[in-house]
């Protein structure tokens, strides 16, 4: 294995996941809600539910989160390695898996892993597991 | 009040992506990337992560009501079923198609690439199936 010391970006990397656990924190520990934006994205897909608004605020913070970071720095890159049938493969994989697995990066793996919980802690385990899996599949063995 | 706190969690939480790197595919992929030139960065997003809501969650766990007196909504399901692994598994080789998961991709959406609109497009169409066979399922 090969670390990548250029790319590797330790600091940013920790105080951005310092903000996402607050951000989970704050939520359960206020809003006694999961902070699983598969879940809450899923959630607002329903007609009736409960708690539609707070849910919805919850993902507009996340969408409008950028245009805050505009009034003080640049947008950090957004670079895409898939054309347009891997995103469309990729999105709906993402969202048929998420609800199967009820949870994603976020659930499972902050908010799960969290409040310890075996369920969590396995699924991350298998989406990260098949996560490597394909990367390897795509770019060593397919993409040469 | 509740309102507002949600609001600014969700804040927070996409500033989190956005510092974290995980906004970016390319580096998503390039921790996924096990057998390449490999970026650890994610993993340290994740330690942040837990570390700083490891004893928020703890408390959640023992109360039943939020500091806002709103009910504590804890998952209760314990099963380690086919469907959260399988589920799980489906989630994994989407996300190491792609390099974008749910969250970062709302907090991406207004960054103005069209690959986003399209998975996220995508992501909802699968979430939409998914409730379409499960109400087949219950026929």
């Amino acid at each position: 294995m090969t670390i990548d010391w250029i790319n590797f970006t330790p600091w940013a990397a920790l105080a951005g996941g310092v903000l996402i656990g607050a951000a989970a924190s704050l939520f359960v520990l206020l809003n006694g809600r999961i902070a699983g934006i598969s879940g809450l994205l899923a959630s607002l897909l329903e007609t009736a539910g409960e708690g539609r608004s707070e849910k919805l605020l919850f993902l507009l913070g996340i969408l409008l989160a950028p245009l805050l970071w505009m009034l003080f720095a640049t947008l950090p890159a957004m670079e895409f390695q898939s054309g347009w049938i891997g995103l469309l493969v990729a999105g709906m994989l993402v969202g048929v898996g998420t609800r199967y697995g009820s949870g994603c990066t976020s659930g499972h793996g902050v908010c799960g892993i969290s409040r310890l919980s075996p369920r969590s802690i396995v699924a991350t385990v298998a989406f990260m597991v098949a996560g490597f899996a394909t990367v390897y599949v795509l770019r060593h063995l397919l993409g040469g | 009040m509740r309102k507002l706190t949600s609001f600014a969690a969700g804040l927070l939480f996409g500033l989190g992506l956005l510092l974290s790197g995980m906004a970016n595919p390319a580096k998503v992929i390039g921790f996924l990337d096990l057998a390449g030139a490999w970026d650890p960065s994610l993993a340290l997003v994740m330690i942040g992560a837990i570390a700083t809501a490891l004893v928020p969650f703890t408390w959640a766990r023992k109360h039943e009501r939020s500091l806002l007196d709103a009910p504590m909504q804890l998952p209760t399901k314990r099963e380690l079923d086919g469907r959260l692994i399988g589920g799980s598994l489906l989630f994994g080789v989407g996300w190491g198609i792609a390099g974008i998961c749910p969250g970062p991709a709302i907090a991406m959406l207004l960054g103005g690439h069209w690959q986003v609109v399209l998975f996220v497009l995508a992501m909802l169409g699968g979430m939409l199936l998914f409730s379409a066979l499960e109400r087949r399922r219950a026929c």
